[in-house]
């Protein structure tokens, strides 16, 4: 049973893979938005950090320097995980949509669950092929190296991949219910959580009002956490814990509504002609 | 007794509280080895019906056993020795001929799938372009990759919407031919929606006549001939159609 779930997953990798492995525009397409965003804003912060070339520099010792350029080239790269996983996730059920395959799938031996399985490694996949090449040039441009966060990187990457999944869930969950209508959110859903995910400022610069929005995101609790690794050489261990709880509510209550939606489908007969 | 392909019963769906059922009460057998036809006009159901049966739509009452499973809570224990066809639900266009049977082995668990995928594309002759992504296909050429999708599990029950819609003569006739072969070699049980009645005809050994929903007549093709006196069964469909079956059978 292990098996053919495992097979079936594989299955639907394969009608992925298949796809990268003969255009290289859709694998140039993963890696340039991590990676231009990525040089962006390491101008950006080489500039407030450092001045200009030939003109004023900052009065910041270079230590704090180094900390607030990690602090932003940080928060994007982190960030990055969560948009890619979002959208690794959500464009993959999509290539499904627009090429009006689900019929086919749905009426095959594959579980909602592997569907879900299968969607969450190809999401792993792209994330890898997108922000892995922005933080080697991260590294390689600006010196800065996510890794030097140590092994609670594997812990953020993990968190906010898992976020990203979330997200993903519930853009698919309105995919089922409005169809291809809902295909903007694929794109944009999550760049509307960034105000409110802490990525480059702390939760405390946020309205009092607004800071219990944020801290009921799972990122924001990350980024939190990497600006303590990075500025005071500790690992926040209360907001690593927030992270993965809060992580597994937005799971649950994604895959509950994704859950809802894909049955409303079948009864109202959705399946057949979502892509129209 | 032989679990039968498929048991019907009381099989209805209402797409909106207190509307007309899109299906009413369809209750039938299919035993294993009989290809049946799904007749109607545009509107009678036959598509709800085919959905109904894939476990893509969840009936309003009634229940469907396939292959001795029921569709409401083992759906999954059929499905993987079910297959459907349908000219109006694509294969990922991009992927190639070849790589969509490989997509659709796994995930039908098809042992010794190389050698399977070798074998349809021998039988249904698509090695010219079994490289080729599947949106490039002529629509002939698609309808036989969608049969050789519909076979890669050899199915013992497999469900087909108008599978020769758009199809030249020649190539219908070649579908037909396959077919045939198929339950005749496998005994697997078919179920064919069709507006094609020379098909049916040739196909089908019993007929659902479906208008409004509702099953309004049945039986094989030849007792239908008999029974509303006519020489072909695109005459008996225009009767059921058009409301003449009364006069018709009087």
């Amino acid at each position: 049973m292990a098996g053919s779930s495992a097979r079936r997953i594989w299955g639907l990798m394969y009608r992925h893979l298949a796809l990268y492995r003969r255009s290289w525009p859709r694998v140039l397409e993963l890696m340039y938005w991590p990676v231009l965003q990525m040089v962006v804003w390491g101008f950006v912060t080489a500039y407030l950090a450092f001045g200009a070339p030939g003109g004023t520099a900052r009065e910041l010792p270079g230590n704090a320097a180094t900390i607030a350029a990690g602090v932003l080239l940080g928060g994007v790269l982190l960030w990055e995980v969560t948009l890619r996983s979002q959208m690794g996730f959500a464009i993959s059920f999509l290539e499904e949509v627009w090429s009006r395959n689900l019929g086919h799938l749905f009426v095959s031996p594959l579980r909602p669950w592997e569907l879900v399985a299968g969607l969450a490694v190809m999401s792993v996949l792209r994330t890898l092929a997108g922000v892995g090449p922005a933080m080697v040039l991260a590294f390689l441009l600006y010196g800065f190296g996510v890794w030097t966060l140590g092994p609670v990187l594997l812990v953020f990457l993990a968190a906010l991949m898992a976020m990203g999944w979330a997200v993903a869930l519930a853009v698919t969950a309105l995919i089922l219910r409005h169809g291809a209508g809902a295909e903007a959110l694929a794109w944009g859903v999550t760049f509307g959580l960034a105000p409110f995910a802490a990525v480059f400022y702390p939760v405390a610069v946020l309205p009092a009002w607004l800071q219990p929005v944020a801290l009921s995101i799972p990122a924001a609790h990350v980024f939190e956490g990497m600006r303590a690794a990075l500025i005071e050489g500790r690992i926040a261990w209360d907001h690593l814990a927030w992270a993965v709880v809060l992580d597994g509510i937005w799971l649950a209550v994604a895959a509950w509504i994704f859950l809802a939606q894909f049955h409303s489908a079948r009864v109202r007969g959705a399946l057949l002609n979502i892509g129209e | 007794m032989e679990t039968p392909a498929l048991l019907v019963e009381g099989l209805t769906k209402t797409y909106t509280p207190g509307a007309k059922p899109a299906v009413e009460s369809l209750t039938f057998t299919l035993p294993m080895g009989e290809t049946w036809g799904l007749l109607g006009g545009n509107g009678a159901g036959k598509s709800t019906t085919i959905a109904m049966l894939l476990g893509l739509l969840v009936p309003s009452a009634g229940r469907v056993l396939a292959l001795g499973h029921d569709m409401a809570t083992d759906r999954f224990a059929a499905l993987a020795r079910m297959n459907f066809s349908s000219p109006y639900i694509a294969l990922p266009h991009r992927l190639t001929v070849e790589e969509n049977l490989r997509v659709y082995a796994h995930l039908y668990g098809v042992p010794e799938a190389e050698r399977r995928i070798a074998e349809l594309v021998e039988e249904f002759a698509l090695g010219e372009f079994a490289k080729r992504p599947a949106g490039q296909l002529s629509a002939g050429q698609k309808t036989r990759v969608a049969l050789a999708k519909a076979l890669i599990n050899k199915p013992a029950l497999l469900l087909l919407d108008e599978p020769t819609a758009s199809l030249d003569p020649d190539t219908g006739d070649w579908v037909r031919s396959t077919l045939e072969r198929y339950r005749a070699a496998e005994g697997a049980a078919m179920l064919l929606a069709s507006h094609n009645m020379g098909e049916v005809e040739r196909l089908c050994a019993n007929v659902l006549m479906l208008k409004g929903g509702r099953v309004v007549d049945a039986g094989s093709p030849s007792a239908l001939l008999e029974k509303y006196g006519r020489d072909d069964l695109e005459e008996v469909f225009l009767d059921i159609a058009r409301g003449r079956a009364q006069a018709a059978v009087a």
